[in-house]
């Protein structure tokens, strides 16, 4: 029999559609299709400045937003060749911006993904936390979910009063919250009958697909981006990558709960290297706007200022691909430029776009019932596959 | 507003700096196959080697199998469009090794609606990005098992990535020449 599944299923993450092959319940063959979602953020990013791409790319996985942008902006300073006059506060402030949005990522993710398995209550949980992660990009920014808070160059501005306390208050209360998610998830009966030996993706298969990031630290490939090729000063960061070793959606759960712990671990040691106040951006005023009281009261601070709203500024021609990690695995910008004010091309590399390549591999000869649960495990975000 | 500059040939690709050493993997891939590779270039921090297209797929094989390259991952196929060249996409994939933690890039430059070999047989991960860059730059791939639109709908007619389409969507000039929108956007 042939079910068609989606693309409005609820429980497809966004407009994924599945066509099964079935017999009984055992799912003989799958064919996935994507593409509901194509929003044409590419071609879009061509026509802008490159400042004003961050919004743009920040909509892509609107699960990480800042992973995007983070990605985006380190390929366009490594092409710019400020990558080293970044200051060594705006790194670290980058480090605990972008660890906190794994975090963000990885709730939503275990809501979701244990209340498509039947944990309804789970999300309720991890929706609280979110929100107070949420609240620290309102403060940041003014904007809860796509802060655009990353520059190319710097930051928006400075820290606000109490961000310190807020993400400390935070970073001590969540731990707990987490052994809490655990107590109702990892040794429950139930979750591990609908979760153990499901959907095992062979190591050889997980390379094959490409698969890099939780998926393949769940079968033993300890390829993390931030050990591998250290960005923004991970190399002075004590964390550890966790592995696991059967690839079933049971490992992949453990492997992302890990990974919030551990980010909690590098945020902390952020929150310690960052000074309340300081230097936000490169203060080179013909990549960053100049600070108002200049623009006020000088000429040349003025023409800057203008400068930089009307033409913005050239990036030298050639290519950049700066890999990150971020919350579902490898994520970078291929950006090329053509010397000009905006960019010639741009090209996310999205780790849901492997993930989904993969999926038909993983649920074939499974049951149908657990197709939602691999879906979950893969921790796709269809705007970020389709773009 | 001034007038739009002269659409870009792309810029040269700059030859590695003198101090900066080959990886490893390249001179055995350039004696194994010589004249397959024509050109090693180094973008900012990234090695890219340019490579002739028929001979695409045996440096593809080279990189997946020799033991100093072992390149087992796919990681990106994408295309750029400079359209006053001759042989106007540049098809790039990145390449990554999960064994010696290394990338690099290949390129081939190709032709409107000439073929580039599909590297499938080689990373199955390839599969969909192919497909994207061909529903994108309308560039087929040889050999490739499921040559479909991926993100487009099956009956959309033209490539959107293309630089001579026209972002707001071809509407009612879609039957027309597509260069003719290049030639409205950069000439004043």
């Amino acid at each position: 029999m042939t079910v068609n599944m989606g693309p409005q299923h609820p429980s497809t993450h966004g407009v994924l559609r599945l066509i099964l092959e079935l017999s009984g319940e055992t799912v003989i063959s799958a064919d996935a299709t994507i593409g509901f979602l194509h929003t044409g953020i590419e071609k879009t990013a061509e026509q802008k400045k490159w400042q004003q791409v961050i919004p743009l790319v920040e909509r892509m996985d609107y699960l990480g937003p800042q992973s995007n942008s983070l990605g985006f902006i380190l390929s366009v300073e490594r092409l710019m060749g400020i990558e080293s006059k970044i200051p060594e506060r705006v790194r670290h402030i980058r480090v605990l911006i972008a660890e906190l949005q794994r975090i963000s990522s990885h709730l939503v993710w275990l809501g979701t993904h244990a209340l498509e398995i039947g944990a309804v209550s789970v999300m309720m949980y991890c929706f609280r936390e979110r929100e107070l992660l949420l609240n620290v990009n309102e403060m940041l920014a003014g904007f809860r979910m796509f802060p655009s808070y990353l520059r190319i160059g710097g930051l928006r501005e400075d820290l606000p009063p109490d961000f310190h306390e807020t993400v400390d208050a935070f970073l001590e209360r969540f731990p707990s919250k987490l052994t809490e998610y655990e107590n109702l998830l990892t040794k429950n009966q139930i979750w591990m009958k609908r979760t153990r030996g499901v959907g095992v993706l062979s190591k050889e298969d997980t390379i094959a697909y490409s698969l890099v990031g939780p998926l393949a630290r769940a079968v033993g490939i300890s390829y993390d981006v931030r050990r591998a090729f250290p960005y923004l000063g991970y190399e002075t960061y004590e964390f550890d990558v966790p592995t696991r070793t059967h690839g079933d959606v049971y490992d992949r759960y453990l492997v992302r709960i890990e990974e919030m712990r551990q980010s909690v671990r590098i945020a902390k040691q952020a929150l310690q290297r960052i000074t309340p106040r300081g230097v936000f951006d490169i203060q080179d005023y013909r990549i960053v706007p100049p600070p108002k009281d200049k623009v006020y009261t000088e000429m040349e601070g003025l023409i800057q200022h203008f400068l930089i709203y009307s033409q913005g500024f050239t990036v030298p021609p050639g290519e950049a691909y700066v890999p990150i990690e971020g919350p579902r695995g490898e994520h970078g910008f291929y950006i090329v430029s053509d010397g000009s004010n905006r960019p010639y091309r741009i090209k996310s590399r999205p780790p849901g776009l492997y993930a989904c390549q993969a999926v038909p591999k993983m649920i074939e000869g499974g049951m149908i019932a657990d197709v939602i649960a691999v879906i979950g495990s893969t921790d796709v975000v269809m705007g970020d596959v389709d773009r | 507003m001034g007038v739009n500059p002269a659409p870009p040939a792309g810029p040269p690709d700059p030859p590695p700096p003198a101090d900066l050493s080959v990886p490893g993997f390249i001179s055995p891939l350039q004696s194994a196959l010589p004249d397959a590779v024509t050109q090693v270039s180094y973008w900012v921090g990234d090695w890219t080697m340019i490579v002739a297209t028929n001979r695409l797929l045996d440096v593809m094989r080279h990189l997946r199998t020799a033991q100093e390259a072992s390149f087992d991952a796919c990681c990106d196929v994408t295309a750029t469009d400079w359209p006053p060249r001759a042989e106007r996409f540049d098809v790039s994939y990145a390449l990554f090794s999960t064994r010696h933690r290394h990338r690099v890039r290949v390129k081939v430059r190709v032709a409107d609606s000439q073929a580039v070999p599909s590297v499938t047989s080689v990373w199955p991960s390839a599969n969909w990005l192919e497909r994207e860059v061909f529903d994108m730059f309308g560039i087929p791939f040889d050999g490739h098992p499921d040559l479909r639109r991926i993100l487009m709908p099956d009956e959309w007619q033209g490539h959107p990535q293309r630089k001579d389409y026209p972002l707001e969507g071809p509407g009612e000039m879609l039957l027309e020449n597509p260069m003719d929108w290049l030639r409205l956007r950069y000439e004043p």
